[in-house]
């Protein structure tokens, strides 16, 4: 039996806190600075050039400390997060955040350090990284790895760079290699990344099966191509099954082969990104490796290539003296650069190693066979229900998630997939990832993760089928949805008019003293 | 053997109840389309699975290892902020429901983010007199190499951009990452070797019909503060060249906001704001620009507007807007690849300034002055140690260099033997300094560590206490 407890978001009215200003009101003071330190510098107008000095205080609210508390706590909850329910937004694997990851980042030790310091007082960072580098070398079969880029898209960024200067330093053809081969069911980032390099994108169509066409690829493979990225398992959640063929395609036109980490967490300890033929692989920490997603971020993004392409990785390095001391090292002349201020995000680094830690090569794997057994349950059943079906390699297992299709239901009923996402949050979860990948007519993208009981899977699967029913017997009522959230529809039209576009308190001000 | 952990809910017996409902023998099935040769037929070559109390006592291992600046006695800026974190700040951005979301897609759910971000744009363009700040960048490095990216997508047909020649080591690296694929040149403004100051007569010279910004810094990486900003706007848009200015944005109570002398496109590093300097991230790039929709269109990021419900009674709201700049929309065709960005380090800055209010801007922009000038002060009274040795006025950062054949090296080693972290040492990337270090002091600083941290340098220098 399926326990289903009514839902209803938070519904406070949260004035801006700017409106619950009041001049005068304080939350938070400053030692007074001592006397003895003013005596000696003097006043601030002979040390801070009246020129430089701001006339106008900065017009930020002025309120107490717990005005300050209740506006955030009421703001919390009406945000849905993974802590509230279940969360299948599909490729951004919304696991647990294990608390215990948390606590380990906010050490002291960890927090409060500053990254120019002396290596000799930074010895434990170093070996957490390094450590975190050896696993994830591991963990994807590759020869190295650098932690330096802040999320997935920088380290994309990172990939295609690398693959750049080994056209330029290795086959001296990075001029006449000018192509990016990308598949038309990629995500958006991966053509973004490649454009930033530099890179003329071509699209490789997929299959009738949703896989990548090899018959494409080989006619857009040749001596323009620098590269393919390439996302396995895939966006429609199947494992491409020729990617030794891909691999040699791409390899023999002179090419190198981009692993898009985004769906790992369906193979970890299962195979390797390394042993198929991928040349530089990104992980998001943030998903296979249960970093929090912070509302948006930050995420954590290391890469790992084979030993062609080591010497172009960002500097500096992690190395262990013949002491066993830890050392950065900037001594590498043909590196791509740096593509972030210090380390990369390190507050993400620490919990991503207490999450391998804590897992092991046992759990690992196990994450990832539960990972795919939860997305094969819910696949299964929500494809059985009425208006729904899960289009391409009907009989391919599915990997980390899988891709239904409201076309029917949208043809049956006239109710859209957007619809049927919008009243899931009606039932206490966040709606899948929509409208993606294009290759699929109203697709709902459904990850649950590994972290997900049977009893919530079957919660998310009655709630599809509940919708279904809705949607044959009433679809006003689920085209009406959502009701249960802090707010209904929102103008999103208006949100982006140049008229009535408002980014800012100040944006907002300016056009209130206009209307006035 | 079953394998049991807490994050995994699966037991054995529903795992083999759910294969059957889907028609499925066992596990290896799900797998079938993964080549055989492929499969990795051994464990892998990781650490085992560890209790919680095990992962507690492995992760308190490795943090004793380090000696954090918690202590007050490290004097390190370097670009980030080292202050005090209220209670009330760490409480409120720890909490969950803004820790284990994602981006608000869903923005009916989704508004107690969307407003937090909202408010964060809000308070962040305030602080720096300007109209328009996205839901942040990576951090200060990256801001500035999308800054000059949107530059040139701008100032169509301009690929030149000047940057000042006292500019972060770092921040030059970054933006020569990401500048050099797409054929943009950066040069070196030359500056005054006394003051610091950008060299105007450099600066007309080189602007020309081809520069698409004119960087500048204030205060700059080397702590001062850069005075001319009036006359270098002046020029900047004389040349129909866009102005950005990166700014500390801990000095926004009492410094001049960019806003105020034509800064075009404004970035930041607002870590300070609340969140720690966790060995160098995260992070938080603080990016806007002005009100104009010419640049608007061009911004890269997440931007959350104000809207409100399509029907009536009208109720404000907030979504994501202006998408169709995003990679998840516009493809190879994006302002920039950014998808996750650094919203929770937002969040945290958003709640920080909101605590700290104008009040407390202007505080701790005065502590750290008077606190900064007065090391400099009692150092710069030193024989054979110089400080500021570079500039006059300053803010929170200033270079001491040391002469008589004492190298800054030797000075760090000293220091740290007395339990003391010096500045940044600066000889080798700014060898016109001479043996030099960046010192950094803020409202953590107490006047005693300030007093051991000079007696110890003059020990060093002058006593023969270095090596």
């Amino acid at each position: 039996m399926t326990e289903r407890s009514e839902y209803r978001q938070a519904r406070w009215d949260v004035p801006l806190i700017f409106e619950k200003s009041r001049a005068g009101t304080t939350s938070h003071q400053y030692p007074e600075v001592e006397d003895e330190i003013r005596k000696t510098v003097g006043a601030l107008d002979s040390l801070i050039p009246k020129a430089m000095q701001r006339e106008k205080e900065p017009e930020i609210p002025e309120v107490s400390e717990l005005q300050v508390i209740r506006h955030f706590t009421r703001l919390s909850q009406m945000n849905f997060s993974v802590s509230t329910g279940t969360y299948p937004l599909g490729s951004c694997t919304m696991k647990y955040n294990p608390v215990i990851n948390d606590w380990a980042a906010n050490l002291d030790g960890f927090a409060w350090l500053h990254p120019s310091q002396d290596v000799a007082t930074s010895q434990g960072a170093l070996e957490l990284m390094w450590e975190l580098e050896q696993w994830l070398t591991e963990i994807t079969g590759m020869d190295a790895v650098t932690l330096q880029p802040a999320a997935g898209a920088q380290g994309e960024y990172t990939g295609v760079m690398l693959i750049r200067e080994y056209h330029r330093c290795v086959t001296h053809e990075c001029e006449q290699r000018n192509e990016m081969l990308i598949p038309d069911a990629a995500h958006g980032t991966n053509p973004a990344s490649a454009a930033m390099a530099g890179y003329k994108v071509v699209v490789v169509p997929s299959s009738e099966d949703g896989l990548v066409n090899i018959d494409a690829l080989k006619t857009a493979a040749g001596p323009k191509t620098a590269g393919l990225m390439l996302t396995n398992p895939n966006t429609i959640g199947v494992f491409e099954k020729d990617i030794e063929e891909i691999a040699d395609i791409v390899h023999d036109a002179g090419g190198l082969l981009y692993y898009d980490g985004a769906n790992l967490n369906a193979i970890m300890g299962i195979t390797r990104p390394g042993d198929m033929g991928f040349d530089v692989v990104h992980m998001n920490l943030h998903k296979s490796f249960s970093t929090p997603h912070g509302g948006g971020g930050p995420g954590a993004g290391a890469v790992g290539v084979k030993d062609e392409l080591t010497d172009f990785l960002p500097v500096p390095r992690i190395v262990r003296r013949s002491d066993g001391c830890f050392d950065w090292d900037y001594d590498y002349p043909r590196t791509i650069g740096k593509v972030h201020g210090y380390f990369g995000n390190f507050g993400m680094l620490v919990r991503a190693y207490a999450y391998i830690y804590s897992l092991g090569k046992r759990g690992i794997r196990t994450v990832a066979e539960n990972a795919v057994l939860n997305a094969n349950y819910v696949g299964h059943h929500v494809s059985a229900i009425p208006g729904f079906t899960m289009p391409y390699s009907k009989d391919a297992p599915r990997m980390h998630e899988c891709v239904i299709s409201a076309e029917d239901l949208l043809n049956e009923t006239g109710v859209s997939a957007m619809n049927v996402a919008k009243r899931l949050l009606d039932f206490g979860v966040h709606a899948p990832t929509v409208y993606f990948p294009l290759i699929v007519p109203e697709a709902l993208m459904i990850e649950p993760t590994e972290t997900e009981s049977k009893q919530e899977l079957d919660v998310l699967i009655s709630a599809f089928r509940d919708i279904s029913e809705e949607a044959y017997t009433n679809p006003e009522k689920v085209k009406g949805a959502p009701y249960s959230t802090a707010v209904r529809h929102l103008d999103e039209y208006r949100a982006a008019h140049p008229k009535t576009l408002t980014l800012s308190w100040r944006m907002l001000q300016k056009q209130s003293d206009t209307e006035a | 053997m079953d394998f049991k952990h807490p994050w995994l809910p699966l037991t054995e017996d529903v795992k083999q109840e759910m294969l059957k409902s889907i028609g499925r023998n066992n596990l290896d099935e799900l797998f079938s389309n993964i080549p055989e040769k492929f499969r990795l037929d051994r464990d892998l070559d990781i650490a085992d699975s560890h209790t919680e109390i095990e992962v507690a006592r492995r992760m308190q291992e490795l943090a004793e290892k380090n000696e954090p600046a918690d202590s007050g006695r490290v004097f390190l800026g370097d670009g980030l902020g080292m202050h005090y974190i209220p209670s009330a700040t760490k409480s409120l951005a720890g909490r969950s429901e803004f820790v284990t979301a994602y981006t608000s897609y869903q923005p009916e759910i989704s508004q107690g983010m969307l407003q937090t971000l909202f408010e964060y744009q809000s308070l962040m363009a305030e602080l720096l007199g300007i109209d328009v700040v996205n839901s942040s960048m990576y951090d200060m490095a990256s801001a500035l190499a999308e800054a000059i990216l949107m530059s040139v997508r701008v100032k169509k047909k301009r690929n030149l951009v000047l940057v000042p020649g006292t500019i972060s080591p770092v921040h030059w690296r970054v933006v020569k990452t990401y500048t050099e694929p797409l054929g943009i040149d950066i040069q070196e403004i030359d500056y005054e070797r006394k003051t610091g100051q950008m060299n105007l007569g450099d600066l007309e010279s080189r602007l020309s019909e081809n520069v698409a910004a004119v960087y500048l810094e204030n205060p700059s990486y080397l702590g001062f503060i850069e005075v001319g900003v009036d006359r270098i706007n002046e020029l900047v848009h004389e040349a129909n060249a866009l102005l950005i200015a990166g700014v500390d944005i801990m000095s926004m109570g009492i410094m001049r906001p960019p806003g105020d002398y034509g800064a075009d496109i404004v970035v930041a590093e607002g870590q300070g704001l609340g969140s720690p300097m966790s060995y160098g991230g995260p992070l938080l790039g603080v990016f806007g620009c002005i009100d104009d929709m010419k640049l608007i269109r061009q911004l890269p990021g997440r931007l959350v507007g104000m809207t409100r419900t399509s029907d009536e009674p009208f109720k404000r709201g907030f979504v994501l807007t202006l998408s169709p700049r995003e990679q998840h929309i516009r493809r190879e065709k994006a302002t920039s690849n950014i998808c996750s960005n650094q919203a929770l380090i937002a969040v945290t800055a958003a709640i920080d300034t909101s605590l700290l209010g104008p009040a407390g801007f202007r505080e701790i922009g005065e502590t750290i002055t008077y606190k900064s000038h007065y090391a400099a002060n009692r150092l710069n009274a030193l024989s054979d140690v110089h400080a500021p040795s570079i500039g006059d006025a300053f803010w929170k950062e200033f270079v001491v260099s040391f002469k008589g054949g004492v190298s800054a090296q030797s000075v760090h080693e000293g220091l740290l033997e007395r339990g003391i972290h010096g500045g940044k040492i600066l000889t080798s990337e700014f060898p016109d300094l001479g043996e030099s270090m960046l010192i950094s002091v803020t409202e953590i600083h107490t006047k005693d560590a300030i007093d051991e941290l000079v007696n110890a340098i003059n020990q060093i220098v002058n006593d023969g206490g270095g090596k």
